[in-house]
């Protein structure tokens, strides 16, 4: 059989992990090529319903990596954005949704190998979970008003 | 209906040689809304750019996704092309097929699937692209600079002599910095004070220059062109207009046995002081810290004996607001001190002393006036035993730089030594010896071969005191790594430079980067030296990392270069991708106000014809704002949108990335 590929979403700042993710390919670390790569300005811009929203368009797993504290381009925004994370957590938690699927993490500019490790690790874990299937039975039920309530 | 152009670029054979272009080229034909897809061999070449500004005439596009290269690489390039064929560049997009893709994978199906994905993600998101226009903001033409050491100097009359104003604010007394307390400078061993203090005297005279001594920054906001800047000054209690700077007061102090800073502790200053003879300015403040009548209430001897009537002790700190369009950061360094070195006796032993200690011995203005004494017993040393790299580059001590000077100053130390005590026996304990420019290694030669410095490559463990002489327990590397006992009656550290203590607080106060040691980062360590990471700040000096004065200068110069060039424009371009409100929706809960990093959301009232008001909703400055986005992810009502990273844009991005769609209700 053949093994399962997950498909993994990180949501970088462009000032940090962006750039550190340049820095993997210009120093050509390879790995795995289940991640895509969506950019904003900094972490802090990050609207956690997009992480809902990628589970829904069939995201196994979601990445979110900025700055390391004190290193933001726009001196908190990453302090933001893990605060927000922690509520979040909550929130996922009281759900019952399965928080392995989540990744938090700071990639500098400088740390090229870094970011090839956290997406190989990250496709290790998740593979190990398999396929997120939740978002796909709820679905049947009503899809449109969730797409409403992300503002889409 | 939109019309995209996709251009599927090889980037020579670094992207075709993991992924098909061509098949990426012609899936991507296939996505709703393209209709002209295109790979090419050098899509940045100039035939490459023509090729999109063809197509965008022809085809009458209305976005341009380019798959490339990384757009922290070329995103200017192709905006620019797309803008000489007409149409907004802020309705091109780049799809990075270079760092995140063919370079980072091995040449597999999944690859050019991966490929072709990501320049889907991109067609979705510029269907949401808006025509944009750059901000313009007016320049203010003064720049403040921090620090009055020789960077912060060069750099003020460099700005100043091109004929922009500058003010110069410094922590201390005085202008000078540490090159002032130097006695004499590598390689040259020219008196550092005959060739500084004119240029203070300058900085001091000049028309475009406005000097805040005994003053610190209180705070720092706003952006490049339009910095607001509140400058503490700290009340000297002495009316500088008034003081004639006789020096009577100094004399009469009865508060005399202060540790001298200047003199790095060596000396003993009053409570009332001048910090040196030649200081900028030349009159004296009172250390309120020391001072009997700040302490107790009563004394007053300063101004009973004051003929100015110059003495004012009811003066109070001062915030002035000043507004400067460009900052220099030239604050310097600091050397580490005694509590650093127990298994050297340093801060145990008085005769074991630092490098800026040893400067102030050696000094003609110093506290023995340039005769070198040790500090125990003032007797002339016979052996001075010289150690370099004492904390630097040695992780153990948390410091794994090369302090970059420790190298040229101790032979220079050496030298002095041995010119003043022909008979003297100098020894240096090295790990290796970096001397590195113009004539510098010419110079340590010199202080081995002429001045007979016996250099010992290898470390010392430990110092210990005997009979009034200190043992130097070293060992010595080149000889079989035998172990080395020598006696001396000084020993000199040339402890590892270090950044200011307070240089976080500033790095804060600024906006700006620092790194782990906490000298200032520079935004590019090679193409950017001088400039920071916040546009509108520079750096000057050793704030960056350990520097000697040569190089000091040299940066100094570029940056006022870089100051004056922005200067010479009186408008400033901005990127547009700033945050903005919809007015209609807003419900004025302010909490996007409580965590805009750049103070750039205000109040706004939205009232009828009549004058009743409706509600008070936020208002974005576009001067202040940065575009981080963080008021847009904290929004409640989903009120505040990004130009560039709009809802609209991420949500269609994240919608497109995965094939698996038949769920997604989208």
């Amino acid at each position: 059989m053949q093994e399962f590929e997950p498909k993994i979403v990180a949501f970088v700042c462009n000032w940090c992990t962006y750039a550190g993710a340049d820095l993997a390919g210009t120093s050509r670390i390879k790995y795995a090529t289940n991640v895509r790569i969506v950019r904003f300005p900094c972490t802090g811009r990050i609207d956690y319903m997009l992480i809902l929203k990628a589970f829904q368009n069939g995201a196994d797993g979601v990445i979110v990596s900025g700055c390391h504290p004190n290193d933001c381009h726009y001196t908190s925004g990453n302090f933001h954005a893990r605060r927000r994370w922690i509520v979040f957590n909550e929130l996922l938690e009281l759900l019952g949704f399965d928080k392995r699927r989540l990744f938090f993490s700071w990639v500098s500019a400088a740390e090229g190998a870094k970011w090839a490790n956290l997406v190989n690790e990250v496709v290790t874990e998740v593979r190990k979970l398999g396929p997120f299937t939740e978002y796909e039975k709820l679905s049947k039920i009503n899809v449109n008003s969730i797409g409403e309530l992300c503002n889409v | 209906m939109a019309r995209i152009g996709v251009f599927v670029c090889h980037c020579g054979e670094n992207i075709s040689s993991t992924v098909d272009c061509a098949k990426v080229a012609e899936i991507a034909s296939n996505y709703p809304g393209v209709v002209y897809s295109i790979d090419y061999k050098y899509m940045c070449s100039d035939p490459g750019q023509n090729l999109i500004k063809e197509a965008i005439q022809k085809h009458k596009l209305t976005g341009v996704v380019v798959a490339a290269c990384s757009p922290r690489m070329h995103e200017p390039t192709f905006r620019k092309a797309t803008a000489e064929a007409g149409l907004n560049p802020y309705l091109c997009e780049m799809a990075n097929l270079r760092e995140h893709c063919s370079w980072v994978h091995y040449r597999e199906d999944t690859t050019t699937e991966k490929a072709a994905e990501l320049v889907r993600v991109l067609v979705e998101k510029v269907k949401h692209n808006e025509e944009l226009y750059p901000i313009k903001v007016p320049i203010t033409k003064t720049a403040l600079v921090i620090g009055g050491g020789i960077g912060g100097i060069q750099a003020a009359l460099d700005i100043a002599n091109s004929g922009h104003k500058v003010i110069m604010v410094e922590k201390n007394p005085s202008i000078g910095g540490k090159m002032a307390q130097l006695s004499e400078t590598f390689p040259t061993l020219d008196c550092s004070q005959c060739i500084l203090t004119p240029r203070m005297v300058e900085v001091a005279q000049h028309p475009n220059i406005t000097l805040y001594t005994y003053a610190e920054i209180e705070s720092v906001d706003g952006f490049i062109g339009n910095f607001k800047v509140t400058i503490r000054q700290k009340a000297k209690s002495v009316d500088h207009k008034a003081c004639t700077g006789c020096g009577l007061c100094i004399e009469k102090c009865p508060i005399k046995k202060i540790p001298d800073e200047f003199n790095a502790g060596l000396g003993n200053r009053a409570a009332i002081y001048v910090p040196f003879p030649q200081a900028v300015p030349n009159k004296p403040v009172i250390d309120r810290n020391n001072c009997t009548y700040f302490l107790k209430g009563k004394c007053g001897l300063c101004k009973k004996v004051c003929p100015a009537d110059a003495i004012h002790y009811e003066q109070e700190d001062e915030l002035i607001k000043v507004d400067v369009g460009a900052i220099v950061a030239a604050t310097g360094f600091d050397i580490k001190h005694s509590d650093f070195f127990p298994e050297y006796g340093y801060g145990k032993y008085p005769d074991v002393i630092d490098g800026l200690q040893f400067e102030r011995l050696a000094s003609a203005s110093g506290p023995t006036l340039g005769v070198l004494k040790r500090p125990s017993d003032g007797k002339e040393p016979e052996s001075i035993v010289f150690i370099a790299c004492a904390g630097s580059r040695d992780p153990a001590k948390g410091i794994p730089y090369c302090s970059k000077i420790c190298c040229m100053y101790t032979a220079k130390h050496a030298m002095l030594f041995k010119h003043k005590n022909h008979h003297g026996k100098a020894t240096v304990f090295y790990m290796d010896i970096r001397a590195g420019g113009k004539m510098y290694d010419e110079f340590v030669r010199r202080a081995i071969e002429e001045d007979d410095v016996n250099y010992i490559r290898g470390r010392v463990s430990r110092i210990y005191e005997k009979n009034g002489k200190l043992i130097v327990c070293g060992v010595d590397t080149l000889l079989n790594s035998r172990p080395v006992e020598i006696e001396a009656d000084m020993v000199v550290l040339a402890t590892a430079a270090i950044a200011n203590s307070d240089s976080e607080e500033l790095a804060q106060k600024l906006h700006i980067s620092y790194d782990p040691y906490h000298f200032f980062s520079e935004a590019h360590p090679k193409l950017r030296p001088v400039e920071t990471n916040t546009a509108g700040i520079m750096l000057a000096g050793a704030c960056q990392a350990p520097k000697d004065i040569p190089d000091t200068v040299s940066q100094a110069s570029g940056t006022a270069a870089k100051v004056v060039a922005l200067f010479s424009q009186d408008e400033l371009t901005r990127e547009p991708l700033i945050a903005y409100v919809n007015n209609n929706t807003c419900v004025g809960c302010f909490l996007c106000q409580s965590v805009c990093p750049y103070l750039a959301i205000e109040k706004e009232e939205i009232r009828r014809r009549d004058g009743t008001l409706v509600k008070t909703v936020a208002k974005i400055n576009p001067g202040l704002c940065q575009g981080c986005g963080t008021c847009v992810a904290l929004c409640r009502s989903k009120s505040i949108d990004i130009h560039g990273y709009t809802n609209r844009q991420i949500y269609a991005e994240v919608s497109a990335l995965f094939n698996r769609r038949e769920y997604a209700g989208v």
